[in-house]
């Protein structure tokens, strides 16, 4: 359990991180032993002053110019910080906080979104079931927000009656329950606005028996009304277009993937995810670990999302996209640079 | 009402001195300076709006769209209040490489041109974005992809030869009515005068309809409508006072109705201009497929333009070399117009031409009604039953064979 107990940052916005190279720069650091212990008492109220949390976690600064690196976002997941209840369940707690930010969804091109904690998509947040999830939600915008967690929670961590104002907070609080893939959004109307404009994140919760070893990746799914007409003009994985056209993802040769997948797609029906000269066992919201489908291309509305597995037998380039060939063609494209096995980075 | 007249301003004594005139005449304009430089450094903060225009204002306009092999260009025009830049292309909803020439970022009110390699095919539409640095989108769709002629001998010939086709021929044929007006009678000499008028008038409606077509593709800088009353307004007072100076006393002689000839000719000549442009253009980006039945109903249209030349001299022994002037005055710009639309089709260009014709062709029509008027009174020429009657017929005329080249 000791990748449990420490709590990890991602440098984000590293000069010049273009490469897999960055992805380990990953900086971990060890919570205190024993952290400070949650009440039910403190639960469900909001806390104004929030003391301690004066400190923004503010992964994209304003004016740097920088922006998260999909090739970090792909294989960050935040696990929070952790703690031990005194029932002996584990609490992991997350500060996210709304800010407007201008974002870069396509090169050259930006967009004013709304993000949590200054990305888009928002961190992804990954948790085991039966955790004690504590979100500690900050508004800095300038319109009222919320956060709307997928899974089995109570009616007031839903997100949707509690509304947050512009400098107001509010903890949702609630167990893990059941395992899968989910995400989570903001539920204030207009919904559309909201959630077009860029919040929304991944929320992994791990079966109580991890899935078996392999490379995890974060494939979020998304578009950018960038001229505010009401459709996409463009769309991404993971928040810029064609970026892994521009930067493929190694891979080595039977290594085994595992990419969990979520479609945040506004406006359009539905999004898709065709893998290139392979096939990959595809899970379903991933709440079962038997039952699977074993195909090349899934199918997703908004919100749907699933866990895939796959292996490459051979090296090449090989492509993956959405068989929406409109949305790969506006920007929904990537590759996978799949290495020979014995080239060691 | 007080009485203001005798009344001496305070320092009229004075006023002939050159340099104190001239210091007089500066001292608003100095001012002016003064107040704007005052507002730019403080005053945007005292009406509470930023400096800059806000990035929603952003605004471009594909102008033009040409194809060659494997390859579009667009020509985009910045019409927006600041400079804008190009960011992304898209063809037919799929980002697509591309280059701008000479820098993606375009100045206030100047063109760039973005080439994109593109495997169009021939006989599609296209649809071409840009998508600015802000993420705005601007959209030109071409109803039929056709490979654009490049200026050469063999481009120049065949728009000649349309031209020729649509302006010259069809004005001859017309001319050669001049034989059948000097028979017809005396009293129905007025007659075809207004018929003319009729077909003029409705020329210069088409021109100035076609140029507030074009007012409202152009950007709002431009501002469409001012430079059509530029134009039309403009060529109608030149060609009123080049009318004066070229007749003289002569109101009602030969030199007169020579003259007259001279101005309707001059009037359909710009007019012929500006039809030229629209379809070398219209051909040039494929917007139309100027198949025979359409050069052949510009052909039938245009006849009638030679009988509004010929109408006001033919109690005249007109030379044959007078007739064939007066023809390719009047039939020639087609030709020039079909070049200058097809290879260097600009959209202010166009209206200002449009309007121009419309302006000397309205010159015309009010030439003529007064020209017939005893007393000079134009609305007394037109009111007489036959005159009437005679516009009317021209102006139908040209309404019910406008249907051949209805687009």
């Amino acid at each position: 359990m000791s990748e449990l107990s420490r709590r990890q940052f991602l440098r984000w916005g590293l000069p010049g991180v273009a490469s897999l190279a960055g992805a380990a720069a990953l900086a971990t650091r060890d919570a205190p032993a024993g952290g400070p212990s949650a009440t039910s008492a403190s639960r469900h109220e909001e806390h104004p002053g929030m003391p301690g949390a004066g400190k923004i976690p503010d992964l994209h600064p304003p004016g740097s110019g920088k922006q998260v690196d999909p090739m970090l976002f792909l294989t960050h997941f935040d696990w929070g910080m952790t703690s031990r209840l005194a029932d002996g369940r584990t609490q992991r707690e997350w500060t996210l906080t709304a800010l407007e930010r201008e974002i870069v969804v396509a090169p050259g091109v930006t967009f004013p979104a709304w993000t949590y904690n200054g990305s888009v998509p928002a961190p992804t947040l990954r948790c085991r079931v039966g955790d004690v999830v504590r979100v500690k939600f900050a508004n800095e915008a300038s319109h009222t927000h919320s956060i709307h967690f997928h899974g089995i929670h109570p009616a007031n961590m839903d997100g949707v009656l509690e509304q947050v104002p512009p400098g107001g907070t509010y903890t949702y609080e609630f167990v893990a329950d059941p395992f899968g893939v989910f995400l989570y959004h903001c539920h204030t109307m207009p919904l559309t606005q909201h959630i077009h404009k860029g919040l929304y994140g991944a929320f992994i919760v791990d079966p109580p028996k991890p899935r078996p070893p392999a490379r995890e990746f974060v494939m979020v799914m998304n578009g950018f009304d960038t001229d505010m007409d009401g459709g996409n003009e463009f769309y991404t994985v993971n928040g810029i277009a064609n970026y892994y056209v521009d930067h493929p993802i190694p891979l080595r040769v039977n290594e085994p993937v595992r990419i969990y997948l979520v479609n945040l797609l506004e406006f359009d029906m539905i999004n898709s995810f065709h893998l290139h000269a392979n096939m990959f066992r595809y899970y379903p919201t991933g709440t079962d670990l038997e039952r699977y489908e074993y195909t090349d291309t899934v199918m997703l509305a908004q919100g749907q999302r699933g866990v895939m597995e796959f292996t490459y037998k051979l090296p090449g380039r090989y492509m993956f996209h959405a068989h929406k060939t409109e949305f790969a063609e506006l920007g929904w494209n990537g590759f996978f640079e799949v290495l020979p096995a014995e080239a060691k980075a | 009402m007080a009485r203001v007249e005798g009344e001496v301003l305070p320092g009229g004594a004075a006023s002939g001195h050159p340099a104190r005139l001239l210091l007089l005449g500066l001292l608003p304009l100095v001012l002016l300076a003064g107040l704007v430089w005052l507002f730019l450094a403080k005053g945007t903060d005292l009406v509470g709006t930023s400096g800059a225009p806000p990035d929603a204002l952003l605004k471009l306009q594909i102008e033009r769209v040409t194809f060659a092999s494997h390859q579009i260009l667009a020509t985009v025009r910045n019409v927006g209040p600041v400079e804008a830049t190009v960011a992304q292309v898209m063809v037919n909803e799929a980002l697509w490489q591309f280059s701008v020439s000479p820098e993606p970022t375009i100045p206030r009110l100047a063109t760039a041109t973005v080439a994109i390699p593109y495997p169009w095919v021939k006989g599609d539409p296209v649809e071409v974005k840009v998508v600015t640095s802000n993420g705005l989108t601007f959209t030109r769709n071409i109803e039929v992809a056709t490979e654009t002629p490049r200026p050469g001998a063999a481009a120049f010939g065949l728009f000649a030869l349309l031209g020729t086709y649509v302006g010259v021929i069809p004005v001859f044929l017309g001319l050669l009515w001049f034989p059948f007006l000097r028979r017809v009678q005396e009293r129905w000499f007025d007659f075809f005068l207004s018929l003319t008028a009729g077909l003029l008038v409705f020329l210069g409606v088409d021109a100035l309809a076609e140029a507030f077509e074009v007012a409202g593709r152009l950007g709002g800088p431009f501002k469409g409508v001012a430079l059509i009353v530029l134009g039309l307004a403009g060529s109608f007072l030149a060609l009123v006072a080049i009318g004066r100076q070229l007749r003289g006393r002569d109101r009602e002689g030969a030199r007169a109705r020579l003259a007259l000839a001279y101005f309707v000719a001059v009037g359909i000549g710009l007019h012929n201009l500006g039809e030229g442009l629209a379809i070398g253009a219209a051909y040039a980006l494929g917007e139309v497929a100027l198949g025979a039945f359409l050069v052949l109903g510009f052909t039938i249209h245009n006849t009638t333009e030679g009988l509004a030349i010929v109408a006001p001299v033919t109690r005249d022994t007109a030379r044959l070399g007078h007739l064939a002037l007066l023809g390719l005055v009047a039939g020639g710009p087609t030709i020039v117009g079909t070049w200058i639309g097809a290879f260097t089709y600009s959209e202010p260009w166009a209206l200002l031409f449009l309007s121009v014709g419309a302006g000397a062709i309205f010159q015309v029509v009010y030439e003529i009604a007064r020209f017939r008027a005893a007393d000079g009174s134009v609305l007394a020429g037109l009111a007489r039953p036959r005159n009437l009657l005679g516009l009317l017929a021209g102006f139908l005329i040209m309404y019910a064979t406008g249907f051949l080249v209805a687009r």
